[in-house]
């Protein structure tokens, strides 16, 4: 079962989506779209998976399992990050990280 | 066979705990005063089930009965269950025991009426009686244990009953460090009982001393001694028993006559088979005893304080016991531990009426007061005589059974050593009577404000006054009486030879005893009564020897300065290195932790850009070393 995209497509679009998902969230300051741009990641590394789990299918489908371990981790992981987020704005209104300074040693 | 009582035995010391618990928990706070009576009805019926259980093991004849209550410890081959051994042995010290014990807690209601700490006093004392019946009772020597770990505590509870003052809980301290000594023999011995034997129960062990190496059981003899010299005060563990009479009065009266001081002595009858076959052991017991009876009675002589002579005479009486046991007389031992009880209870209880009448415990103050206390001054000398061994009182036929003993058995040196302390008992006695009852009051207020106590505490002195008249017949004839044939099978000794008491020479020997008894009492009286000699005089011309025996031999400094010394420099030299070494680490290792913890908190800077590009700094470093490794450039 061969795919008319090669695989070095997929890994492609995936790894270009990595390092925009890690420029935003190495350059943006806003906490929501560092959060999307964490996503952003997650999603990349999907991508990555389910691209050689259909490759390799036949061998080893543990890769688009895996999948679905990352979406429940995401999930929980945005619950968290907006609940501090949103903490975060109560204490002090703003979701601009590089105002949110109190947390140093 | 039907058993009786001895089937419900269980039920004797289950009484004063049950006491114990009903005082312990509510005492503060509902009962009061009443916890007397509560302590006093429930030691009471213990008494009476124990004179039951005598009876029924009259009855069937002197066979033990062993009466289990649950298996307690089993691990491996080593057992140690709850259960009690019945015979003849532990009858007898059950009925002593529990009625002395129930005539000081009745008279303890008045003695103790105006105290604060009534109930504690009622608390303590009721588990005291527990632990002594528990002692009595084991079947086994864990057990035993038990009891006698038990009347240790409860005895440091009730010496320093009187905390707020620092003379009592600083003799409360030095009895039971003294008696863990002994204690610490005691478990010696256990231990290697169980090695040797393989069990610890008493008739498995006795039934089988002949299969053991004498040598060990030597070994054995010895510890268990060391555990009994501590309980019960011999040298060199007996300093701890004057001292602990700074506790209220009836509790010396228990600790001396009926609780903690006859475990030993029990122990050493219970164990006469193994005794008897660790052959010098026993040689060594009456030995002790004979120097311990010697040494005492001489402190006695000079004490001042009614209750110290007091002390040092149930040293000096102890010491009688060991000497018989030692001399191959177990049952003299027993029976002379029984009269004891009754009059030395009663000479402590007597005290404790002056005390309660004149609140003056040194007998130069005293002077006169048999006009004011005449029940007292009656019971107590009828206690006395006891004590100075005149017939027909209790302490005559026992205390010459036990020097005649020591005669007939071949110890001659033993008979004279009880001979002249009996000369000094009699003396001392004498003396204390004297200097409290007779001549003129020394001092007129006190003479003045002293009275006779309440019938509450006069009773017991009647009963026990009674007692101290009656006990000694349950060994008449000499050597042929009641507690002869009755004790005979507990601690019969296979092999041994009986003999028939030879009548004319037991006439002879207690001939000897009384005279020297009669000379005691008649040396006391002209001192003390005629003033020729005057005993200061006589005390002058002693000098150094009297400055000696008033300062109780320096033993106490002896240890002090031996002992307590090298120890406070061993727990000084343990501390500095706990404080300095061991913490220090600690301490050091905090100060470190607080130092790299300052230097390094700069990297948290808050913001979360920075914490951002670490991780991604981390990454990358990652993966240049796995692609390292996994082109090999790294592993080369």
């Amino acid at each position: 079962m061969t795919s008319a995209v090669p695989l070095g497509a997929f890994i492609a679009v995936s790894a270009l989506l990595f390092f925009i998902g890690l420029g935003g969230v190495l350059v943006r300051r806003n906490a929501v779209v560092i959060l999307m741009c964490v996503e952003l990641m997650l999603n990349a590394a999907n991508l990555a998976f389910v691209a050689f789990s259909r490759r390799f299918g036949l061998v080893d489908e543990r890769g688009s399992v895996f999948v679905v371990f990352v979406f429940v981790v995401a999930a929980a992981e945005v619950a968290v990050g907006l609940a501090i987020i949103l903490a975060a704005y109560r204490n002090r209104p703003t979701v601009d990280v590089d105002e949110i300074q109190r947390m140093k040693g | 066979m039907e058993l009786g009582w001895i089937a419900g035995v269980w039920l004797i010391p289950a009484l004063p705990l049950a006491a114990f618990l009903i005082n312990g928990l509510f005492g503060a706070r509902l009962l009061g005063k009443l916890t007397g009576q509560i302590a006093s009805v429930a030691v009471g019926a213990s008494a009476v089930l124990a004179i039951r259980v005598l009876f029924d093991v009259l009855r069937l004849g002197g066979e033990p009965h062993t009466v289990p209550l649950y298996e307690w410890i089993a691990v491996g081959d080593f057992r140690s269950p709850v259960s009690a051994l019945v015979d003849p042995l532990s009858a007898v010290m059950l009925v002593v025991v529990t009625t002395v014990s129930f005539l000081v807690h009745v008279y303890s209601i008045g003695y103790m009426a105006h105290d604060r700490g009534i109930h504690r006093f009622f608390t303590w004392l009721p588990l005291f009686v527990f632990a002594m019946l528990i002692l009595v009772l084991a079947d086994n020597y864990v057990l035993m244990f038990v009891g006698w770990e038990g009347v240790g505590l409860c005895s440091y509870l009730l010496i320093g009953f009187w905390f707020e003052r620092p003379e009592p809980y600083v003799a409360a301290k030095k009895a039971f460090v003294m008696n863990r000594i002994g204690d610490w023999g005691f478990t010696v011995g256990m231990i290697l009982t169980f090695l040797a034997f393989g069990s610890v129960t008493f008739l498995e062990v006795f039934e089988h001393v002949n299969d053991v190496d004498p040598g060990i059981l030597t070994i054995i003899a010895l510890a268990f001694f060391l555990g009994a010299t501590g309980k019960s005060a011999q040298l060199p563990l007996h300093s701890w028993l004057p001292d602990a009479m700074e506790g209220p009065t009836p509790v010396s009266a228990l600790i001396h006559a009926a609780t903690m001081v006859t475990a030993g002595v029990y122990l050493v009858a219970r164990s006469t088979a193994l005794f008897a076959a660790a052959g010098d052991a026993l040689l060594v017991v009456g030995i002790v005893g004979a120097i311990t009876a010697l040494f005492a009675a001489t402190i006695a002589l000079v004490q001042v304080d009614i209750k110290r002579v007091m002390a040092y005479s149930t040293v000096s009486q102890l010491g009688y016991m060991f000497l018989a046991l030692g001399v191959g007389a177990p049952i003299a031992a027993i029976f002379h531990l029984t009269t004891h009880a009754f009059f030395k209870a009663l000479l402590f209880l007597g005290s404790g009426s002056i005390i309660h009448a004149t609140e003056e415990q040194d007998m130069r103050r005293m002077g006169g007061l048999r006009r004011k206390l005449p029940v007292t001054y009656w019971t107590m000398l009828i206690a006395g005589g006891a004590l100075a061994a005149l017939p027909p009182l209790a302490g005559f036929w026992s205390k010459d059974e036990i020097v005649g003993s020591a005669f007939v058995n071949g110890y001659a040196l033993l008979w004279a050593i009880g001979i002249l302390t009996a000369v000094l008992t009699a003396f001392y006695v004498t003396r204390a009577m004297y200097m409290t009852f007779h001549g003129e009051p020394r001092d007129r207020h006190l003479y003045d404000h002293a009275h006779e106590s309440p019938p509450v505490m006069t009773v017991p002195l009647v009963l026990l006054a009674a007692g101290s008249v009656l006990a000694g017949f349950i060994g008449f004839p000499p050597e042929a009486g009641f507690i002869h044939s009755f004790l005979e099978p507990s601690v019969e000794i296979e092999g041994a030879v009986h003999h028939d008491p030879d009548y004319g020479l037991l006439t002879a020997l207690a001939g000897v005893s009384v005279g020297a008894g009669i000379a005691g009492i008649l040396v006391g009286l002209a001192m003390y009564a005629r003033r020729r000699p005057d005993p200061a005089a006589v005390a002058r011309a002693a000098g150094p020897v009297y400055t000696i025996l008033v300062n109780k031999y320096y033993v106490d400094e002896l240890y002090d300065r031996r002992i307590v010394d090298a120890g406070r420099a061993l727990f000084g030299a343990s501390w500095a290195f706990d404080v300095h070494i061991i913490d220090g680490i600690v301490n050091r290792l905090g100060w470190l932790t607080a130092l790299v913890g300052s230097g390094v908190r700069r990297a948290q800077t808050g913001v979360v850009g920075n914490y951002a590009l670490s991780v991604v700094a981390g990454l990358i470093v990652l993966i240049l070393v796995y692609g390292g490794y996994a082109t090999g450039v790294l592993t080369r």
